[in-house]
């Protein structure tokens, strides 16, 4: 019966498609309401926040710390060697600040994050929910939501903007260190140049960036977690769509708040 | 009658997809009383009991818990009609983030907000109720074997004193002797602390033991019920093949 109206009708797969991407976005909004409900409500769980706060923040200190502290020195070094055809190497130091407090600081954190982090909470909680754990919470009286992802959200909103501020310090360090060591830059002069440059405004831009980057990386974990279906197979679907999703929204994001910020000098 | 009837399954349908699993099931817990769910595997014990502990919801039909409907409960009344369940899982379902004692004292800890001092004291009283000894407090979940974990999750169900009491399979994978203690701790719930248990097992020995009131499961609905004492001399066809494990009977199982 269905078939035969599938033959009738052309555009049916095409209207289901569209359905079926709504209600995946209806279902998105409706669970990442409740995580901002049970992030704002009691009960508040200590312990979970402070493991989330060690796994997310400080656990990811490393990998943050060498991403921007690579980064920052590449960057000048690309600025010298082809900047130098439009004289951007006059304007070293202030090219590295824009890029890496503006950009690069907030957007490779958070990529670092969701490769570590989103990847790690859908995981585990895809195991909780495919191991009835998360079941075992509510005949527990407890709700998954107040004590698995209000946690995960309050963490990555505060593990994601520390992290960038520290990428920052990293990777503007890293560009110094190429000035100073490889291109024979006055240590003292580039650092001046960089602070009198910088305003608060170019890191404010990329310290909104990360809040929204670290509620990202949390709730796509979360989200994909927590529908996960089917065992170790499940897990390992959750996990790569908790990863992918993050990565995508994140650099969607990214664009969205720069347009933003320029629209309003 | 509702003071007595303390979980009542109504014509409940429960269906995944294409398939109906529970079709128009009734079935009654009362109160003080030990009520143990046969069945064949596959048939929907662990779906039914789900549904007492509004882990699922009915596609058709009513679970009542003290006659009151969980599925038109608002979330704070559902939460305290809840509040005074246990559930042990088929699969155990302990929390392999937290070390053993904080799984059984959880409810307390996050519940309830008991001190921790508190909380790790009753976990090691109903953790040696289940037959295990203080050094398992500390490890995690993953170090014990399937039969300790099983313990562990039961000692999690009874630790705060619930009323009524969901077990799913909490003898299968135990030794005959633990399996006897592990029988005895539920009776005493049902006998002394005047508990509501609903088990469901495939032991018929330790269903005789443990219940009162026996119900058998099939084709989604209940083929016989009675009293746990027919178990020794079945009359109903279905009871009997259950009871004596024979292949051909009323309880067709798919091939
Ligand atoms: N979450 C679920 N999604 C889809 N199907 C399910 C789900 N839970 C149970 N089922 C199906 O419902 C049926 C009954 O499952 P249930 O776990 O209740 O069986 P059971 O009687 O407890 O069996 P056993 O004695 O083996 O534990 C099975 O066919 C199972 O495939
Ligand atoms: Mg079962």
């Amino acid at each position: 019966m269905a078939a035969g109206r599938e033959k009738l009708d052309p555009l049916s797969p095409l209207g289901r498609g569209v359905l079926a991407l709504l209600a995946a976005i209806g279902a998105a909004s409706s669970f990442i309401g409740r995580a901002v409900w049970a992030t704002i409500t009691p009960p508040w769980y200590g312990r979970p926040l402070l493991r989330q706060l060690w796994a997310m923040g400080y656990l990811s200190l490393p990998v943050v710390g060498l991403t921007a502290g690579f980064t920052g020195a590449a960057l000048a070094l690309n600025i010298v060697s082809g900047g130098s055809r439009i004289n951007a190497d006059q304007v070293l130091p202030q090219i590295v600040a824009l890029g890496i407090t503006r950009e690069l600081g907030p957007v490779l954190t958070a990529l670092m994050l969701a490769g570590r982090v989103s990847a790690a909470i859908a995981a585990e909680i895809g195991a909780m929910r495919t191991s009835e754990q998360i079941d075992a919470l509510q005949t527990l009286s407890t709700d998954p939501f107040h004590y698995l992802i209000a946690p995960r959200l309050l963490a990555g909103l505060l593990a994601a903007p520390l992290l960038t501020a520290i990428a920052d310090l990293v990777g503007l360090a890293g560009g110094w260190s190429v000035a100073v060591y490889h291109l024979d830059f006055d240590p003292r002069l580039y650092a001046e140049r960089t602070l009198d440059f910088l305003s608060p405004g170019d890191v404010g831009v990329g310290l909104v960036k990360a809040l929204v980057f670290g509620a990202i990386v949390a709730l796509m974990g979360c989200l994909n977690g927590f529908r996960a279906t089917g065992g170790a197979r499940g897990v390992g679907r959750a996990t790569t769509q908790g990863v992918v999703t993050a990565a995508v929204l994140v650099f969607a994001a990214d664009y969205a708040i720069t347009y933003l910020a320029a629209a309003r000098p | 009658m509702i003071g007595d009837d303390v979980l009542v399954w109504r014509e409940v349908r429960k269906g995944f997809g294409r398939s109906i699993v529970l079709d128009r099931l009734d079935m009654t817990a009362r109160r003080g009383r030990s009520l143990v769910i046969l069945g064949a595997s596959g048939q929907g014990k662990s779906v039914a009991l789900k549904l007492a502990a509004g882990l699922l919801q009915p596609d058709a039909g009513q679970v009542l818990i003290e006659g009151r409907d969980l599925a038109r409960q608002s979330a704070a009344g559902r939460k305290a009609l809840l509040a005074r369940t246990g559930m042990l899982f088929q699969g155990a379902a302990l929390f392999d983030s937290l070390p053993v004692w904080e799984n059984v004292a959880f409810r307390l800890l996050n519940a309830e907000r008991s001190s921790r001092a508190e909380g790790r004291a009753r976990a090691l009283l109903a953790l040696r109720r289940v037959r295990l000894d203080a050094d398992v407090a500390d490890k995690r979940p993953s170090q014990l074997s399937g039969g300790m974990q099983k313990r562990v999750g039961l000692a999690r169900a009874i630790v705060a004193d619930p009323e009524l009491l969901f077990f799913d399979e909490p003898t299968t994978g135990l030794d005959p002797i633990t399996a006897r203690a592990i029988d005895a701790l539920i009776l005493d719930q049902v006998r002394r602390l005047g508990c509501t248990a609903v088990t469901i097992t495939h032991d018929i020995a330790s269903a005789r033991r443990i219940g009162d009131d026996i119900a058998l499961l099939g084709r989604g609905r209940i083929l016989w019920r009675g009293p746990a004492a027919a178990l020794d001399r079945p009359e109903d066809p279905a009871l009997d093949q259950f009871v004596h494990g024979r292949a051909e009977g009323p309880l067709a199982l798919a091939p």
